[in-house]
């Protein structure tokens, strides 16, 4: 009966607390805290841990980039977009636009790229799968990110940010090669 | 001169033009929960995807209306409702400038209904967060924005009667508990709409062509200042109302107000922060900030709502074993009145809140879990244990109380009204835990299609992510017929009910006085503070079950926190 | 807390400063807006408008 009446006690600050809940606020104090260090803790001993290199681009500037390094190191074509195999260690592009990732990368496994990613026109999700790496992709905003695909294989790149009526239809493809 | 109403069944007393309003916008709340719950079947239906149900634009379109109606118009509308009997209720106090608080309903029905317009219009679908270039017509972004004033306006009326009932003496001592609770979820809201504000009026500018260009990236930080803190609001209100409703039924006192109390201050000092959540693999933000923002500073309102799950049950377990219900630890639980929908949905919505939404924010708002998480249907599953099992669940319940109480009706359908709960809180439920599940295998959200049909280029989810998301979306179902359980429950009542007074009728339901002879001029007399306890012994554990229960909560979180980690570790190594 | 609740005695004993700051829901106001404006906001705006133009 007392929440919705004024506490019992004029000086209700000094009322001591119960032992009941001066254990738990410990108990969980002690959990926010290992919450929380678990954060620093990755970024010095984990190895998943999102970059925070970007700048600011435009569509044309990035859209040229990802062009030249297509004109330099295209290998092929499926479905139209062009396959591309960047020498491993180097600066690769990617960029998501109405409905497309573009162009098709072709890494090797165990090397290490440096991934840029953008978008041409609205904001689009780079969700990588069936790995599960999820990326928010925003125009105007160029992100790199350096990356290590430690398993060979045929990834999908599925939209992941509502972008508009074709949204379905953007699926894009990466290949990890031995 | 003020007048006021004496319920005589509960004795809180109804100042005519808090009454009013109150009954309004929890009316008008229950209309939007009611399109949103038809919107909701629809989306459900058509994630399911064996049977597909709308086109991709119609889908697009109910999707954005469904979260637009729920998560902001029933929702704001309730809690509007909730700050007017947080205050003038509770208070025993006449409210601030009545005239203000209809121009606050006035502005949040025009905002809604001309947003809903825009929406349905088919140019806006937009999806709730509106992401800039993305554009919607401008009475979208206007009624949002006049749905906000309105909702700002209510703000400063609830904190003009605290003032009014402070000078006019209307109680004794410090405000209740509830009360509290409520005036942080309206500092909460006035932070929510100023970020809307700076926000959404340069977008609508933008939209009828006065200004070129919004930064996307920038949008997307003041926007979530609006969007995650709008549901932080509720995260307020519905701890006030597990309070209120553990004081209702039991009688239950908080086992200590210097701790609630607490725990509501680090609320309003951190929770906000946590709009980080969205931002976590987003360019150019330093880790520095995602880290420090995303744990509230040193998760430090997670410790806060920790000890609510700690203090409401127990506060419910010392008032039941006061009445004798000692045995073992979980008689005073297993006694409870199970069948009685006020403490049924209070209950549900604390332990889904708790075990499930709590524990997978936490989860997924840490900054490298995200990047498993982030924008997979995981995210809805969360928010959804957040805020439908949570806070509209914890609405529904005390409603039910308010239904004879307010509205003078008494309810019809008891029968029905005492599964409710468990209709709404199960099958909601099961929609949560497998939509986790398809998320953890990297589901979209926002998606219409997950067979991508028309791609250039495939890829094909495993089978058990369809067998998820079909199950998840039957799970929906369930909880779309609870949701209308509680529609005709209560809109029932309100239309057929046993009139409790022979003035309440239909017109009365929606806001207009009862007879005049109900009221009286005469102040009601001043809230006293609670009656001194007896005797209480601050080393003893008071409610060891409780403890029990919320020791199971801590060992869940543990365990599910570093099953993530472990997850996260398995991905390509990214830095 | 004792028997000795709501005793005139205890009027007298000036209220702490905690108590007071919960009591006072304009101050709490401000506290509740200028922490997510100030971290949240500010912090975060300030990372975007720094960020540097592509090479």
């Amino acid at each position: 009966m007392t929440s919705f009446m004024p506490p019992a006690d004029r000086i209700w600050w000094k009322v001591p607390v119960g032992r009941q809940e001066i254990i738990w606020i410990a108990i969980a104090l002690v959990w926010c805290l290992i919450l929380f260090f678990m954060m620093p803790y990755w970024h010095i001993y984990g190895k998943q841990n999102l970059s925070n290199e970007a700048y600011q681009t435009t569509p044309a500037k990035f859209g040229a980039k990802v062009q030249a390094m297509i004109d330099q190191y295209k290998v092929g074509e499926e479905a139209g977009i062009p396959i591309v195999k960047p020498p491993a260690g180097s600066d690769v592009y990617l960029l998501g636009r109405l409905w497309q990732w573009y162009p098709i990368l072709d890494l090797e496994k165990d090397k290490t790229y440096r991934l840029h990613l953008s978008s041409m026109d609205w904001q689009h999700g780079f969700s990588l799968q069936p790995i599960n790496i999820n990326i928010q992709v925003v125009p105007g905003y160029e992100m790199v990110i350096t990356v290590t695909p430690d398993q060979a294989g045929e990834y999908g790149i599925v939209c992941n940010e509502y972008c508009g009526i074709g949204h379905h239809t953007m699926v894009g493809k990466l290949y990890v090669k031995e | 001169m003020a007048q006021f109403r004496t319920c005589p069944d509960t004795g809180l007393y109804f100042h005519k033009s808090a009454e009013s309003l109150i009954k309004a916008n929890a009316v008008v709340g229950a209309v939007f929960l009611l399109v949103a719950g038809i919107l909701a079947l629809l989306v459900t239906l058509t994630r399911w995807q064996a049977i597909h149900l709308l086109p991709a634009d119609q889908f697009y379109m109910a999707l954005t209306a469904h979260g637009i109606d729920a998560l902001i118009f029933w929702i704001i509308f309730f809690e509007m409702a909730v700050l007017y009997v947080a205050s003038s209720v509770l208070l025993r106090c006449r409210l601030a400038t009545p005239y203000w608080g209809w121009v606050q309903f006035a502005l949040m029905m025009v905002g809604s209904v001309m947003t809903n317009v825009a929406i349905f219009q088919g140019g806006s679908s937009v999806m709730m967060t509106s992401y800039v270039p993305m554009q919607a017509a401008p009475h979208f972004y206007l009624g949002l924005i006049l749905f906000a004033v309105g909702a700002l306006i209510g703000c400063f009326v609830f904190f003009g009667t605290l003032v009014v009932a402070k000078d006019e003496k209307t109680y004794e001592g410090s405000v209740p508990l509830v009360t509290f609770g409520a005036i942080t979820a309206a500092i909460i809201a006035v932070f929510t709409i100023a970020s809307g504000a700076i926000i959404l009026v340069p977008t609508f500018l933008w939209s009828i062509g006065y200004i070129s260009h919004i930064d996307a990236e920038m949008y997307r930080i003041i926007w979530w200042g609006l969007g995650h803190s709008s549901q932080q609001i509720n995260v307020a209100a519905h701890v006030s109302i597990w309070y209120l409703i553990a004081g209702l039924v039991f009688g239950a006192r908080p086992m200590s107000e210097k701790v609630s109390r607490a725990a509501f201050l680090l609320y309003i000092f951190f929770l906000q922060l946590a709009s980080a959540h969205h931002i976590l693999v987003d360019p150019g933000v330093s880790s520095e900030w995602k880290v420090f923002n995303t744990s509230y500073a040193m998760y430090l309102a997670v410790l806060a709502s920790m000890i609510h799950g700690l203090t409401v049950p127990g506060s419910i377990e010392v008032a039941q074993r006061a009445k004798g219900l000692t045995n073992g630890m979980f008689e005073w639980l297993r006694k409870a009145p199970w069948d009685n929908p006020v403490f049924s949905g209070m209950f549900i919505s604390l332990i889904t809140f708790g075990f499930i939404g709590g524990i997978t924010g936490v989860v997924m708002g840490t900054e490298q879990i995200n990047l498993i998480i982030h924008n997979t249907i995981y995210v809805p599953a969360h928010f959804h244990a957040t805020v439908v099992t949570g806070t509209t669940l914890a609405f529904m319940a005390i409603t039910y109380f308010l239904i004879p109480v307010l509205f003078r009706r008494q309810m019809i359908l008891p029968g029905l009204a005492k599964i409710q709960p468990y209709l709404f809180g199960g099958g909601m439920s099961i929609l949560i835990l497998f939509m986790l599940g398809a998320g953890t295998m990297g589901v979209s959200r926002r998606h219409w299609d997950m067979d991508f049909t028309g791609a250039a280029l495939g890829f094909d989810y495993p089978g058990i992510a369809y067998t998820m998301m079909g199950i998840g979306a039957f799970g929906g179902v369930i909880g779309v017929l609870g949701g209308a359980a509680f529609l005709l429950v209560t809109v029932g009542s309100l239309l057929f009910g046993k009139k409790l007074e022979p003035s309440a009728g239909l017109l009365q339901s929606f806001g207009v006085p009862l007879a005049a002879s109900c009221y009286s001029s005469t102040k009601p007399e001043i809230l006293p503070m609670a009656p001194p306890l007896e005797h209480h012994d601050t080393t003893s554990f008071e409610a060891p079950g409780t403890f029990v229960l919320a020791l199971l909560l801590l060992v869940s979180f543990v365990v599910y926190y570093f099953i993530n980690w472990k997850y996260l570790a398995s991905v390509w190594p990214l830095s | 807390m004792n028997e000795t609740t709501n005793q005139p005695d205890e009027k007298k004993e000036r209220i702490p400063a905690m108590q007071s700051l919960l009591d006072n829901p304009f101050l709490l106001l401000f506290i509740g807006v200028a922490m997510p404006t100030v971290f949240y906001l500010m912090w975060g705006i300030m990372e975007i408008v720094t960020i540097p133009v592509a090479p």
